[in-house]
């Protein structure tokens, strides 16, 4: 089993569901995350420039089982990206996944996924 | 805005001059002048309850965008209003009446010294109407949120007001206007129901489907991003309702606490039906729906609050409720993307006031009528109803969907689809409307 933990554009997030739902993969979780990595986006406030130091994202996380990893990094990778690609496009983090569990049976490993 | 106060401001406007009746020139009331200030604050209340109303029901990316759609309405039209709005409203006839005129009015020159025959400064009744110049553009902006580009809005908004609010403003109100002097006694928007809510809610049906459905729509949830703001808002536009409409009989007496009156009632009744109605039908009642209620009952009540009485006024609540309801269904059938339902509520409720008030008339006004023209009755005054509605929808569909061929061709009106998902606050504007979702 994998934990995929991919870091998009917020724009982007309805674009990757739907085209993660598509490719079947439709147990997610999104939550909102600021942070910083390479890109810079300068704000005006009154006429004087500002550059925060942390940048709005939003971080999607997804276990699935390893056949499934491909497929989901690859959707991700293609719809997140703004055209041929740009600072600022996000990072994909993939672990490998000790256990999963289904609370409400108590079933265990890949079939509680 | 009243018969008898029009007919005595007639020679006013008309000649841009000082009335001097019997000799003497009308003199200042102050309870009078200080109501029409009151009531003139509280209907430029009602622009940021708008925004409020409006901003809280987009998504998250798209909330200051949205607001500034009213708060551009106040700096653009709060300008060209002094400028040339008045002038083009409330002077006499020009080109046939199909707009007045007059060069004395622009900047407001000519009325620095005039005390209307209401005992009002003209400048109190000049700045009363400006706010309702302000508004009326404004809402028509909940039917084309989140996907117009803001130069676009504002060139819109200032050829809209030009070329359809001031017009359709100088045929219900100026004393020589077409509406004004049809049938026995005009056809009624007291406070209104033509100018501002029909002439408003087409545009925006028109205007929604001129520009197409937002990215995702319907398929895509498109939830409001903060209803707390929708409820304040629509508490403010109910409290600006009472200048709206209590301040459009240009006087403090028996006729202003009359329309203040069926106002609360109007709203109320909307309301309390709203809530009815989704209590049966999604067994939930929604603060959205009891915002919508309200907003429902405030229009429809509009036109009518100066010939209404008690019972009328609740009836029409009720009936407005289940229209604008009845209209938002509609619309989720077939698939247009009104999206904050501008012509569902607006439109739907300025057409049921304004056909639906002639039921409602108190006798007093028909014995009124009756003395001017003989045998005036329900139908008579339907039949002018009628005309008014169809003639201000068909005029701002068209006017409408002409400035907006414009304005997209010249300074490009729909927004591109990367910044409609990346949203109006951050590309158009550089900002966020909150900081929570960021930890800086």
């Amino acid at each position: 089993m994998k934990l995929i933990t991919a870091i998009i554009p917020e724009e982007k997030l309805d674009e990757v569901r739907e085209a993660l739902i598509e490719a079947e993969i439709e147990r997610i979780t999104v939550t909102r995350v600021s942070g910083h990595g390479r890109q810079q986006e300068i704000m005006v406030q009154r006429g004087k420039k500002i550059v925060p130091n942390l940048i709005p994202k939003v971080q999607i996380t997804i276990a699935c089982n390893d056949a499934f990893e491909d497929i989901t990094v690859d959707t991700i990778i293609r719809t997140a990206r703004h055209g041929a690609g740009e600072v600022g496009d996000g990072k994909i983090f993939v672990q490998e996944l000790k256990e999963c569990i289904r609370i409400r049976t108590g079933e265990r490993g890949g079939q509680a996924i | 805005m009243t018969w008898k106060r029009s007919l005595r401001l007639a020679a006013v406007l008309g000649a841009g001059l000082p009335l001097v009746a019997g000799g003497s020139a009308p003199v200042n009331d102050t309870g009078t002048t200080a109501w029409m200030l009151t009531s003139t604050t509280l209907v430029l209340l009602m622009v940021p309850g708008l925004a409020m109303f409006y901003g809280g029901l987009v998504r998250t990316k798209n909330v200051l965008g949205t607001m500034m759609h009213s708060f551009s309405a106040m700096a653009v039209v709060g300008v060209l209003w002094t400028v040339v709005g008045y002038a083009l409203s409330f002077g006499p006839n020009a080109l046939g009446g199909l707009i007045g005129w007059s060069r004395g009015l622009v900047l407001l020159r000519s009325i620095d010294h005039t005390i209307l025959p209401a005992g009002v400064p003209e400048y109190a009744f000049a700045m009363f109407q400006g706010k309702f110049a302000i508004i009326t553009p404004a809402l028509i902006a909940g039917a084309v949120a989140e996907r117009i580009t803001f130069r676009g809005w504002v060139a819109f908004i200032t050829l809209w007001v030009l070329f359809v609010y001031c017009p359709l403003c100088h045929w219900v109100w100026a004393p020589d206007g077409y509406f004004f002097n049809l049938g026995a006694k005009g056809a009624i928007d007291f406070a209104g129901g033509t100018v501002v809510h029909i002439s408003s809610g087409v545009a925006g049906l028109a205007l929604a489907l001129f520009l197409g459905a937002r990215h995702g729509y319907p398929k895509t949830a498109m939830a409001p991003n903060n209803l707390t703001f929708t409820l304040i808002g629509a508490g403010l536009l109910w409290v600006g309702w009472f200048g709206f409409n209590a301040g459009s009989s240009i006087a403090s007496n028996l006729e202003t606490a009359r329309a203040l009156t069926v106002t609360q009632v109007a709203a109320a009744a909307g309301a309390l039906t709203w809530m009815l109605i989704e209590i049966i039908r999604e067994d939930k009642p929604t603060s959205l729906g009891m915002a919508s209620g309200i907003l429902a009952g405030l229009v429809v009540i509009t036109p009518a609050a100066g010939v209404v009485q008690v019972g009328g006024a609740l009836t029409l609540g009720a009936i407005a409720a289940c229209t604008c309801y009845g209209m938002i269904m509609l619309k989720n059938r077939l698939g247009y993307d009104d999206s904050l339902d501008a012509f569902g509520i607006h439109g739907t409720g300025g057409i049921v006031g304004a056909l639906g008030l002639t039921f409602f008339i108190r006798g007093s006004w028909w014995a009124e009528a009756a003395a001017k023209v003989p045998g005036w009755g329900l139908l008579a005054q339907l039949k002018v109803q009628a005309f008014a509605v169809g003639t201000t929808i068909a005029f701002s569909v068209v006017m409408t969907l002409l400035i907006a061929f414009l304005v997209e061709k010249i300074v490009g009106f729909r927004v591109t689809e990367a910044v409609e998902k990346a949203g109006l606050d951050h590309d158009i504007h550089g900002e966020r409307a909150y900081g929570l979702n960021n930890l800086n």
